[in-house]
């Protein structure tokens, strides 16, 4: 595996060319529908957003074969330090789409009780997959520092963490990569470079051959995957997780992909990428990929694809009648979780909140929309 | 009861941690085998061992930032960061990580954890070796702001951040590492977070004061107390979250009022001692509230001794506010 040459394993007729898979049907089958499943969470989110139903979300078309194949590599006692793009990594570990639709509408149910935006998740079960912060790369030497506690009381489980091609200019990438290579620390990095930051292409984030190249300088294994292939993910996330397990340290795994979306609801991507782009990258779909693998396995038809878009169809139906229609959270959440012990000068701003409130009725709530 | 420099006291209070409790550790630039530039971490390496009390490489937002991530999974981590002039570039990392873990997690993933630094001028370490940075610090939700003045209050402090569940930025007075020594009990014990000091009681004016301001305004209590005027010196030691109603109190016993920091005057934290105590004791009040501050300018080298507040300009105040 290399830096700058692109490993890929799903060939275009569906082959994978002697490469041992080691998966069983079941296995393969999960991960399909966990595609499925990650691209209707997100139409769902779009639609919803669109209706004005919630007020933001994050677009995962294009995306989805990196989130799962680099999901498929880990077990549920790792930690994930997951960017705001990572719908399919929660759903392949089986965060249930209700806790994840209760985030996006922000409801009483929200693990984040509402003061995140949406898909701003944290989750602790079933698999650690930690708070989610807006500024870019902070998350990665956190991820080293867990794993730091990992080695020091001798447990055999990793931390990775995922963040975009405009990550890799953030600060945290640079502390991130060097803590991590210096301790040795059982962390992944992966890269999800969907060739956007917003609007800046990877043309204006970087003069480097490629982003995994750079794990060379902070001493480690660089690898370049193509992350419209589950597999080729797999591979390259099983075995960073394998050395990363062993004590010898991180690994720094760029996946090429391509966002067939904006950055967010907010953005309209046809500002600023080319059209042929757009096309070129349509014909790369990871969902149509990975369909050829399991058609030439005779594990798929479309049959199969309408029984699972069905069931995913019917999940987030639930989901977002059961997010919907859950009430917003209540006012003294906005004054709890600040500290364990509410101290008492934000005891005596609640209460003044709440005497306001009864004196004067509540405050406007607004309509939500995320103004850009 | 052995007596201890505060830097001595600093040491004896990780050590204390160390010993009682495994998941602490020790880490920063040069706190390792060196001992720290100040040498407050001095024998922790050697007792502990290299995985508990190491050094970083060069970068305060790694160092922070490592930090959460230690906290996260169940360690107890106090970071060091060498002097608080460096922390700038962690400040996103304490202000919009550690301070927020909590509340956007909905208490699912907290950061138990302790920034130490020193802070403050008065050893020529002119613009970058001698800031006073938590203002901005105490306008963070979420983050609790620490300053001892004494021995006994800074290892009792650092071990009451050590063991408080929330993230403590523990801002240690370079100026009195050395300079102060005092009585320090052995073993653990702790002195509570958002509880004041009175320092010396008084009827006449109250100071109000923290970390190198204290001695300083001890000798200018001295000094108004030959010239008839008794001050009440109360040593706010927990910034954020601050014992407000021992505040309000504490203005109301003489209705005259001086506050005193290093910190630049404009924004400071004096600025909301005083608000505090016109929101809540105006009436009680015989004399406009006097601050007195560092000047409103980046932290001067050579004339550094006319920049820091010394016990001419807090005894000027007294005797302003005393006599109005």
């Amino acid at each position: 595996m290399a830096a700058t040459q692109l490993l890929t394993v799903i060939e275009p007729d569906g082959g994978v060319n002697g490469h041992d898979v080691g998966m069983t049907n079941d296995e393969l089958l999960h991960c399909y529908r966990t595609l499925l499943r990650t691209r209707a969470f997100d139409d769902t989110c779009m639609k919803l957003q669109r209706s004005g139903r919630i007020g933001f979300s994050i677009p995962n078309k294009g995306v989805e074969a990196t989130q799962v194949g680099a999901a498929s590599a880990l077990q549920k006692t790792d930690w994930l330090f997951p960017s705001y793009r990572d719908f399919g990594m929660a759903l392949y570990h089986g965060v249930p789409m209700a806790d994840m639709l209760h985030n996006m509408f922000g409801n009483a149910l929200d693990s984040a009780k509402g003061r995140q935006m949406p898909v701003h998740f944290s989750f602790v079960e079933p698999i650690k997959f930690v708070s989610i912060s807006s500024p870019i790369g902070t998350h990665l030497p956190q991820a080293v520092g867990a794993a730091y506690a990992m080695k020091l009381r001798g447990e055999k489980t990793v931390a990775v963490t995922s963040f975009g091609d405009g990550g890799t200019s953030s600060l945290g990438f640079h502390s991130g990569l060097n803590f991590a290579a210096v301790w040795k620390s059982p962390v992944v990095f992966l890269c999800q470079n969907n060739q956007w930051a917003i609007s800046c292409p990877s043309s204006g984030q970087t003069a480097s051959e490629s982003y995994a190249i750079k794990a060379k300088a902070y001493g480690m294994p660089g690898v370049l995957v193509d992350g419209n292939d589950v597999l080729a993910v797999r591979k390259a996330m099983l075995e960073a997780v394998d050395r990363a397990r062993k004590g010898l340290g991180p690994t720094l795994i760029e996946a090429f992909t391509f966002r067939m979306a904006g950055h967010s609801t907010s953005d309209d991507p046809t500002r600023y990428v080319p059209k042929e782009q757009f096309a070129e990258w349509e014909k790369k779909d990871p969902v149509l990929r990975f369909e050829k693998f399991l058609a030439k396995k005779k594990l798929w038809n479309e049959d199969v694809r309408a029984k699972y878009t069905d069931e995913a169809t019917a999940e987030i139906h639930l989901a977002v009648q059961l997010a919907e229609g859950t009430p917003r959270p209540g006012i003294e959440t906005i004054f709890s979780d600040v500290y364990r012990d509410v101290p008492a000068h934000i005891r005596k701003q609640g209460e003044a909140a709440f005497d306001l409130a009864a004196r004067k009725g509540d405050a406007s709530a607004g309509d939500g929309k995320f103004p850009l | 009861m052995a007596t201890l420099t505060l830097l001595q006291a600093v040491n004896d209070a990780l050590k204390t941690a160390m010993r009682d409790d495994p998941s602490v550790v020790v880490f920063g630039e040069d706190v390792g085998p060196k001992g720290g530039v100040f040498l407050a971490t001095e024998g922790l390496t050697k007792e502990f061992g290299a995985n508990r009390c190491f050094d970083t490489p060069l970068s305060e937002d790694g160092i922070i930032g490592t930090g959460i991530g230690m906290a996260l999974n169940g360690l107890k981590p106090v970071c060091e960061i060498q002097f608080q002039d460096f922390i700038f570039p962690a400040f996103d990392q304490i202000v919009s990580e550690a301070a927020k873990f909590r509340y956007r997690s909905g208490g699912q993933y907290t950061c138990p954890m302790v920034i130490r630094t020193p802070y403050g001028g008065g050893i020529r370490g002119g613009l970058y070796h001698s800031q006073s940075g938590e203002a901005y610090f105490c306008h963070t939700p979420g983050l609790k702001v620490v300053i001892p003045s004494t021995p006994h209050d800074a290892k009792g402090l650092l071990l009451a951040s050590i063991d408080d569940p929330d993230p403590v930025l523990f801002l240690e007075p370079k100026a009195l590492y050395r300079q102060v020594k005092g009585e320090v009990p052995e073993g653990k014990y702790k002195v509570d977070l958002s509880t004041l000091r009175t320092v010396r009681e008084g009827r006449n004016v109250t100071v109000f004061c923290y970390g190198a301001m204290v001695p300083v305004c001890e000798r200018a209590a001295v000094q108004a107390a030959e010239k008839g005027i008794e001050t009440l010196i109360v040593d706010l030691r927990t910034l954020l979250p601050l014992d407000e109603e021992g505040v309000i109190e504490a203005a109301k016993q003489t209705g005259r009022v001086v506050v005193v920091h290093e910190a630049p005057r404009f924004c400071g934290f004096g600025g909301e001692i005083s608000a505090i105590i016109a929101e809540n004791a105006i009436e009680y009040m015989e004399a406009p509230i006097a601050r007195v501050t560092g000047f409103d300018t980046p932290f001067p080298n050579t004339l550094e001794h006319h920049y820091m507040p010394d016990e001419r300009r807090v005894l000027d105040a007294i005797e302003h506010v005393h006599n109005y």
